[in-house]
């Protein structure tokens, strides 16, 4: 079965259910038993709904939402639209694992969470809900499983699928609202246009370095995605928090933000009420919160308005996408919804070795006690500090031009240490994955004399590939 | 005439890696955006400038603000600079 037949299922199951306990309700009233204790009964499990479902909160449910209960944006009413209310979580990562913790912890009624990853121990130092035992495991249920045991009441839906044209619209619909906590443009692209076309809210988070940005879309009349953005940025300039890295703590503010815009939004739906005039709403719709954690800095700016001639958000006449499944967001960002390195190829294979194929190189020069090769690291000074092949010389890709210099000294060394008449000197350039270092083997060409007897080439996957296949024990970062 | 310029969510790694920039500017003239962004191209860029421009305009993903608003607010490439104004490149993140 589908999951939108799943989800309409129980929704079915859930009003029958909603019937019955109105009626049991009803005829305990009858009978004179109302406000007995076993009233407040609920399923531990959290799968059937809460009495704050039926217009009352139970004793167990005023203790625990008390301290925000007493809060007059929120009051019995507003704790009753949270859990009435359903949210959808894209992405379990740094922003996701924080955003549905405390949604969860708020007494949102419905968690959604979708993400096809599983648990990376390199995920850990800011996907806080996952766990150590969890390494492995579909992130999607991780997070989920964090819900659960801090919320039984929330009801939690796994979407251990990768997001994509077919089930976006399908996905988005299914909630109230919806939090972008995905980590590459394409995916970014693919929700919004799924929220607008579908009509929802968007709470959009990310996060890079010590640098964190925070807005929420398509919200009433304020702008979309594409409304900023309608040009994808080129993917040479597109850095992921693998490649890039961050901090911690930083998608952690983000995605605790996103939960706090989400909870304003949903108590801005609430009936006024004639009693309590404390109304709240979203506070980032067309404005953008821009955290830069180094300078400990907050900037919050005014975003442009909705545009008239945007691809998406425009009115049914004017705008060109209407519906996901006609886009092509790979094509269209130039890279696929992945935030995992997808190798560039510029070398010929001819120009490259494989890491086992340099592992033979090296032998070979032990055996003859001499090293008749050149190897060159070519990643940030900095990373060589966390592992680096015996005698490899660093010049970081970035400094290449303005080190020629040195980089020419150091050819010329070896170059006058080779035999004469010997084959040309085979200079091996080395990254931590193997695309800088083709860009490098490129670069070099140009700075080297075209007449020195020098033959570039680099190691196809890096030292991870190294890792990989020769020496299980050099770390992978 | 004096501006200030700052750079985040990477693109001051265009620039040295300095985010914060204070620059003079002949007050005799009149600075439009188009005419700082090409101010910037000759004078602070220390790579390519294809990462920053393209064209006329700053590369898509890059947001330009004027005194924390959006440019499209202000007229964009015709704004006409101000004493003491900021303006702020983001690179928009996409990390998470």
């Amino acid at each position: 079965m589908s999951n939108t037949e799943e989800q309409k299922e129980i929704a079915h199951l859930r009003s029958l259910l909603k019937d019955k306990e109105d009626e049991i309700a009803r005829l305990k009233l009858l009978i004179g038993t109302a406000g007995l204790p076993e009233i407040d009964k609920e399923d531990p499990s959290g799968r059937t709904p809460t009495a704050a479902r039926h217009g009352h909160l139970t004793k167990d449910e005023v203790s625990r939402y008390s301290r925000q209960l007493i809060l007059p944006q929120v009051g019995v009413e507003g704790q009753k639209q949270l859990a009435n209310s359903s949210v959808l979580i894209l992405g379990a990562g740094g922003l996701g694992c924080p955003a549905a913790i405390y949604l969860a912890a708020a007494g949102v009624g419905h968690v959604g969470v979708v993400d096809y990853d599983v648990v990376e121990v390199s995920n850990l130092h800011r996907q806080i809900m996952h766990r150590e035992a969890s390494v492995g495991v579909s992130k999607a249920a991780s997070l989920a499983q964090a819900v659960r045991s801090l919320n039984s009441r929330v009801r939690v839906t796994v979407h251990d699928v990768q997001l994509d044209g077919s089930n976006a619209m399908d996905m988005v619909s299914g909630y109230d609202v919806a939090l972008d906590c995905s980590d590459n443009p394409a995916t970014r692209y693919l929700i919004n246009d799924a929220c607008v076309l579908a009509g929802r809210p968007l709470i959009s988070g990310s996060a890079l370095r010590w640098e964190g940005q925070l807005t929420v879309y398509n919200y009433r009349d304020g702008p979309c995605y594409r409304c900023l953005y309608p040009t994808p940025p080129n993917p040479q300039f597109v850095t992921n928090c693998s490649d890039g890295g961050v901090i911690g703590a930083v998608p952690g503010l983000i995605g605790t933000l996103q939960a706090m815009e989400t909870i304003k939004l949903l108590l801005a739906e609430v009936k006024p009420d004639t009693s309590n005039h404390c109304r709240i709403g979203p506070s980032f719709s067309g404005r953008l919160l821009v955290f830069d954690g180094e300078s400990a800095m907050f900037r919050t700016v005014s975003l442009r308005p909705k545009q008239l001639d945007c691809a998406v958000c425009a009115s049914p006449q004017t705008r060109t996408i209407n519906r996901v499944q006609d886009v092509d967001y790979a094509l269209f960002c130039g890279r696929g919804p992945h935030d995992k390195d997808e190798g560039l190829r510029i070398l010929k294979g001819e120009d490259r070795v494989t890491a086992s194929e340099f592992r033979n190189v090296v032998q070979q020069s032990l055996e003859m006690e001499r090293r008749p090769y050149l190897l060159i690291d070519v990643r940030p000074h900095l990373e060589t500090s966390i592992c680096s092949l015996p005698d490899s010389v660093n010049v970081p890709f970035e400094n290449l031009e303005e080190r020629v210099d040195e980089l020419k000294e150091l050819v010329n060394r070896h170059l006058a240490r080779k035999d004469a008449g010997q084959s040309p000197l085979s200079v091996y350039v080395v990254c931590r994955r193997g695309n800088n270092s083709q860009l490098a083997v490129e670069r070099m060409r140009t700075l080297l004399p075209a007449d020195w007897p020098v033959v570039i080439k680099d190691i196809v996957g890096g030292l991870q590939a190294w890792a990989e296949q020769v020496d299980p024990l050099f770390p992978i970062y | 005439m004096e501006v200030s310029l700052n750079f985040s969510g990477g693109a001051e790694l265009l620039f040295g890696k300095i985010k914060q920039h204070t620059i003079s500017l002949p007050a005799e003239e009149t600075w439009s955006m188009k005419k700082l962004l090409n101010w910037i191209k000759d004078n602070l860029l220390k790579e390519r400038p294809e990462l920053f421009l393209q064209g006329d305009m700053v590369r898509p993903g890059i947001l330009v603000l004027v005194n924390n608003a959006d440019w499209e607010l202000v007229g964009q490439l015709d704004y006409l600079l101000q004493n003491k104004d900021e303006i702020v490149f983001i690179s928009t993140l996409h990390g998470g």
